[in-house]
């Protein structure tokens, strides 16, 4: 067990150099001059004196080395083009805890009510709620985030003025963006564990179950449940990445101050070094929830648990 | 001998989008307290329906245990039983086990626990005592270490420790009944007979009466003190294992007792095998329904199910050939003098 | 029972004629996956959905007399009427036509761009799952590496770097989208090779080219397809989103991923300009996804009946 751990720690290590990298190289891939975008005129020595600072009169690799130093050694991700002094860190301890708990609402709906709905189609197959459920899930997968969104702002705040358009601060502000930000992945969840739910049912053991005299009841929470979640806690992963990619639309459609919203005008400012910063972030934040949503999954299932090994 | 089940007429149909499938048509059947009967037949003929219906395991819908059947157990109709008393006289008064351990076991509760559970509901014992008991229930079926195994999970488990796990969470409440459905199909030959001096031996020392679902004769020959042969879902021939085995009466049993390879068998010959496929049960024929493929078939027996005759007390055979009318014919050349 | 006359008792053996009889008529495994498709009513709908939209983006623009990008500045914001059936936008533009040009370039977008994601993910999956071993390990390490990395994030950092525009655009969503069908064609091709019937075709003394040709090919093809047919949406989607992030067509060119972002801010006054791309958007996506499951359903041997 401590074997597997470490393997995927030190996977996520190496994964996390190799796509710091890979930002580096795609942000410096970019043509033209990062300054050049910045609508000012600069006389010839502080645009001098602004590269220098930046380091951006270095060759490449020199870059490459100061970037690489500067977040192992200091945690530094950069410091913004656009506004001068300003750290990426301190953007990111402003934003990402307001689209943390957006997000953590998010993944919440997402699983539990995804889940229960998946497991209530499979009980139900071929009746009602089993069309509901489907209905549900086949809107969600293919109705696009900001489209849902949109339609929620629409009749939630522009017909009927329940709930604020836009902006942050109350509950009630984090309703609609919640839902949003959750469909697909209710959507996804239910989906998956309805599938994985009738599988199960299916299995032989179920049957030993049953044939033991087991009240309903505990044959669903302990046979069924405890096996067809095992599997959903495995997708939990690609889920998060999701919606903290999610996030960049509808926080631009809520106008919530969050993290996406911060890294979606960077884009369009063109803040070459906010973006990367942001981006190495993001990508960490990926990388880790995958590599912890694995070690979760390997603790909680007993065939790995105990070989250490992926069956 | 007391008779502690009795099955009467019991039909049971699986509606499919194809039609009526009649998976057993009409059988009638007892079991005395203590003994083991064999259900013998090839695969499709019923009997794995036959016993999951006994403690109504079979989903209703599709399936479906037609009006007129009876399973009496105990002074109770198990047709007729509701949902509660069925979860009381499921691993309590009547067990099953399955045919592959494999996948007959919870993957993510340990073997004790999964013993334990019946223990906790039909004994009322609390964790620690159903478990105490578990582990008694594993030693009882010879499995070493069982303290330890009682904390382990099916995959740890090999494949035939498996099935004697499973067969400890059968006996755990010592059931009068034990219905084994091809308990030792998955296994090696080398654990099959392991697995059936286990059963048998249990047997006796708990007085459990076994229901042995197979279709190999060879593991019926030891064990068994009643056979009943099936077929296309009706009961073709049934008896003590004595007079199936020295006095077989029906054209199907010869077919399936020439079919069991012998050791004094020439090399040279050609291994008995029946020919032909059991008929489609969604459109049953109207006769006999081993007609098409017997080689006594005769025209009465297209046209009507024969009736059921009588050799001896206990040994019946469902065929025309017994007909007084019928030419005489004897029992099979390579099946005489073989005991 | 009626008179037993004797002859009913003569023997006259069994049947036996019809046992092995083939009861229905063998059809190729492509014509039963399409008849089971068009048995599916779901599916069969969105296909014709499909087929409909798709006519109508090669028409539309032309059907009401209005161009899709001359702006008239005395018929602005007007809501759908007789003349102008989706309303007109901020320019004057008449939305109907809009709606239809959009649909051209947002359709075209997700089929080249399932095209290019689909061969190039056979190719490196093939040769993943056909060779196996070291080289597969190798080529999964990249291919995990590459997928840890949000895929939209990517989109956005590639986007920057080229100009934009559907080319810019394409590139940008299939450099890292084929990772996805790579790891789909790899796990398949690595199943069906250990099948049974691979190794019978082998130990038949068949050589590798016709093992790949009539064993490993047909098989993944089917894999391929409800792909291909899931990606697509995805596609569609990518280049919305893009457009609502400001990196999407630009003007005077359109798609509805264009035409919904710009619609987004005057969503309290005209409501009506964001509906029908949006509406479009998500017809299109769910049509391929009920298409894609029912193709998924065709094409799995095991539920042939």
């Amino acid at each position: 067990m401590f074997k597997f751990i470490l393997k995927r720690l030190g996977y996520m290590f190496v994964t996390l150099w190799i796509v710091a990298t890979i930002t580096f190289m795609l942000i410096h891939a970019i043509p033209g001059d990062p300054l050049a975008s910045m609508a000012r005129k600069l006389p010839d020595q502080i645009r001098a004196n602004f590269y220098a600072k930046y380091g951006l009169d270095q060759p490449v690799v020199v870059q490459y080395g100061r970037f690489m130093k500067n977040i192992v050694l200091h945690g530094d991700l950069g410091e913004s083009l656009a506004y001068q002094g300003r750290k990426v860190t301190d953007v990111i301890k402003i934003h990402a805890p307001i689209s943390a708990r957006l997000g953590i609402q998010a993944v919440a709906m997402g699983f539990f009510i995804g889940v229960s709905l998946g497991v209530l189609a499979a009980f139900n197959r071929g009746r009602w709620p089993d069309y509901l459920v489907m209905f549900i899930a086949i809107l969600g997968i293919s109705v696009p985030s900001f489209v849902m969104a949109s339609l929620l702002q629409y009749f939630f705040t522009v017909k009927n003025m329940w709930l604020p358009t836009t902006g942050w601060g109350t509950f009630t502000h984090t309703i609609l963006p919640s839902i949003a930000l959750s469909f697909g992945s209710i959507a996804t969840y239910a989906r998956y564990m309805r599938a994985n739910t009738l599988d199960v049912i299916g299995q032989d053991y179920i049957l030993t179950a049953k044939s033991k005299g087991i009240t309903k009841l505990a044959l669903v929470w302990k046979h069924v449940i405890r096996n067809a979640i095992l599997p959903a806690i495995t997708i939990l992963g690609p889920q998060l990445a999701g919606i903290f990619v999610g996030s960049f639309i509808i926080e631009s459609i809520f106008s919530i101050p969050g993290f996406g919203f911060n890294f979606v005008t960077s884009v369009s400012d063109r803040d070459y070094t906010m973006v990367m910063g942001q981006t190495v972030f993001l990508c960490a934040l990926v990388i880790i929830a995958y590599v912890l949503v694995d070690i979760v999954y390997g603790l909680i299932d007993p065939r790995i648990r105990l070989t250490g090994e992926k069956r | 001998m007391e008779k502690i089940l009795e099955v009467k007429d019991l039909k049971v149909s699986f509606h499919t989008y194809a039609g009526e499938v009649q998976a057993v048509r009409g059988i009638s059947f007892h079991l005395n307290k203590g003994e083991t009967l064999a259900v013998v037949g090839e695969s499709g003929c019923g009997k794995t329906v036959t016993s999951k219906s006994l403690m109504r395991l079979i989903p209703e819908p599709p399936g479906e245990i037609k009006d007129g059947s009876e399973i009496l157990f105990d002074g109770k109709n198990i047709c007729t039983m509701s949902e509660k008393e069925l979860r009381e006289l499921r691993g309590s008064d009547i067990s099953m086990i399955f045919q592959d351990p494999m996948t007959s076991l919870n993957p993510t509760m340990t073997i004790g626990k999964q013993i334990s559970e019946s223990l906790i509901i039909h004994r009322g014992m609390s964790k620690t005592e159903a478990m105490t008991e578990a582990i008694k229930m594993l030693d009882l079926v010879n499995i070493p270490d069982a303290d330890k195994r009682a904390h382990q999970y099916p995959h740890e488990f090999s494949g035939g420790m498996r099935q004697r796990a499973m067969i400890a969470i059968a006996l755990a409440c010592n059931p009068k009944i034990l219905i084994a459905d091809e308990p030792t199909t998955a296994l090696d030959v080398t654990i099959q007979a392991q697995i059936m001096e286990l059963i048998a031996d249990l047997q006796q020392k708990l007085g459990t009466a076994v229901i042995l679902v197979t279709h190999d004769l060879g593991v019926v020959a030891d064990v068994a003190d009643r056979i009943q042969v099936m077929y296309a879902g009706q009961i073709i021939e049934h008896g003590t294992i004595d007079e199936i085995f020295t006095n077989p009466q029906h054209p199907y049993t010869w077919a399936l007792l020439q079919s069991v390879p012998r050791l004094g068998t020439d090399n040279k010959a050609k291994l008995y095998s029946l020919q032909g496929t059991p008929p489609d049960l969604l459109k049953p024929p109207v006769g006999c329904s081993f007609a098409a493929r017997c080689e006594y078939c005769m025209q009465i027996c297209r046209e009507e199910m024969p009736e059921v005759t009588t050799i001896s007390e206990n040994h019946e055979v469902c065929c025309w050939l017994k007909h007084s009318m019928a030419p005489k014919v004897d029992i099979p050349e390579a099946l005489r003098g073989d005991k | 029972m009626a008179q037993l006359s004797k002859e009913k008792f003569q023997i006259i053996g069994c049947e036996n004629s019809n046992a092995e009889e083939i009861l229905r008529p063998s059809m190729t495994y492509w014509q039963d996956a399409w008849r089971r498709l068009k048995q599916n009513k779901v599916a069969t709908a969105s296909l014709v959905i499909l087929i409909l939209i798709s006519l109508m983006t090669i028409v539309g623009p032309y059907i009401n007399g209005f161009s899709f990008e001359v702006t008239n500045n005395d018929i602005v914001n007007k809501t759908p009427d007789m003349k102008h059936w989706f309303g007109t936008d901020n320019l004057g533009r008449d939305i109907f036509s809009r709606v239809w040009a959009g649909g051209r370039v947002s359709i075209i977008i997700g089929l080249i761009g399932a095209f290019v994601d689909t061969v190039v993910g056979s190719i490196y999956g093939g040769i993943a799952g056909f060779f196996g071993g070291f080289i597969d390990d190798i080529m999964m390490r990249i291919v995990e590496i590459l997928g840890s990395i949000p895929y939209l994030v990517v989109v956005i950092l590639v986007s920057l770097i080229f100009s934009k525009g559907i080319g810019a655009i394409i590139i940008a969503m299939t450099i890292t989208g084929w990772v996805g069908m790579a790891r789909l064609v790899r796990g398949q091709l690595l199943q069906i090779k250990e099948q049974e019937y691979v190794l019978a075709a082998t130990a038949l003394g068949a050589n590798p080219s016709r093992i790949i040709a009539k064993h490993l090919l047909p098989n993944t093809l089917g894999i391929m397809i409800v792909a291909i047919t899931f990606d697509i949406p995805s596609f569609i989607f990518g280049e919305a989103f893009l457009s609502y992030l400001g990196q999407g067509i630009q003007s005077p060119n359109t798609s509805w991923g264009a035409l919904a972002s710009a619609a987004q801010p005057n969503l309290m006054f005209y409501p009506y300009q964001l509906f029908f791309p949006s509406l479009f958007i998500s017809l299109t996506m769910l049509s391929f996804t009920l298409l894609g499951d029912g193709l998924r359903d065709a094409l799995d041997p095991r539920l042939r009946q």
